[in-house]
């Protein structure tokens, strides 16, 4: 169903597309809500808030983003409102300023250092190839999930959208209201702390 | 050309993964970037590992979110109804 086909069964109270919204976009949705809020059942109150929201304003929206953007932005302003009445420093820097922060992809220890003689920074221990056959397995995953909930909010949700979910850099990015170089530091972080919860699990029974 | 393509370390490469991947890097970068992995094993074994970490991550399936929540605003769907 294209935006088009969804808003006009919405303004037509069309319930199974309203319960099929949600459950595409719940995930996603309380995932970026717990990037301002603090707790995941004020999470899901926005959530909840937000959907309302959606009714009420559909039979005025006017279609000039994509509806999941506008859903989103919905998303947003609750969260950031419920935010700021909770006292929650809302850590705008996390979207607006990632990369103030330094933080290593890798951890410095395993290169060499910089005032080696011949190979400053280049590999001291290098990544061995992983079992290919373990990549898959449930227990991996549950690896991975858990090193997806171990990260800064706004990381995991620009992971959550873009891997998981499999959403553009566009569609993140409009989502999150974030430039698209500050998106792509959010997924870099992210994706390079999985990969190493990946490598130490991996590698820890060799 | 290979003169005038810039020399990375192993640590500025994993640095440039995610915009290598996304393909953001400027083309002299790029340049750099695949010099540097034709070369050197431990960041071609790096940048597969990220391509495997994108893989698994892909194959999870997204979080529910529970059914009492989802009744909630069934509910209200039904209340809104009316127009």
């Amino acid at each position: 169903m294209d935006d088009a086909a969804v808003i006009a069964a919405l303004r037509a109270r069309d319930e199974r597309v309203f319960a099929e919204l949600m459950r595409m976009y719940n995930a996603s949705l309380l995932r970026v809500a717990l990037i301002y809020v603090a707790t995941r059942s004020v999470a899901e109150d926005v959530v909840q808030e937000t959907w309302i929201g959606v009714l009420n304003g559909i039979d005025r929206f006017e279609g000039r983003s994509s509806l999941k953007t506008w859903i989103f932005r919905i998303l947003t302003n609750i969260a950031k409102t419920r935010g700021q009445r909770e006292g929650r420093t809302v850590p705008f820097s996390a979207l607006e300023r990632p990369g103030a922060v330094p933080e290593a992809a890798v951890d410095a220890d395993r290169f060499l250092p910089p005032d080696h003689e011949r190979w400053p920074g280049h590999w001291a221990s290098k990544p061995e190839p992983w079992p290919e056959e373990r990549l898959l397995a449930a227990e991996t995953r549950g690896v991975v999930e858990r090193a997806i909930e171990d990260l800064p909010p706004a990381q995991r949700a620009v992971i959550s959208l873009r891997d998981v979910e499999g959403w553009s850099s566009e569609e993140t990015r409009n989502a999150l209201g974030v430039s698209e170089t500050n998106q792509r530091v959010l997924l870099h972080r992210a994706r390079s702390k999985v990969r190493q919860a990946l490598e130490d699990y991996l590698m820890e029974a060799q | 050309m290979s003169a005038t393509i810039e020399q990375l370390s192993c640590q500025e490469l994993v640095e440039l993964v995610t915009d290598y991947l996304e393909g953001a890097l400027p083309q002299g970068e790029r340049a750099s970037f695949e010099h540097h992995i034709d070369g050197c094993r431990g960041c071609r074994d790096y940048v597969r590992q990220m391509r495997q970490t994108i893989e698994v991550t892909g194959s999870l399936t997204p979080a529910d979110v529970g059914p009492e929540a989802e009744a909630a605003l069934l509910a209200a769907f039904r209340d809104w109804k009316p127009r």
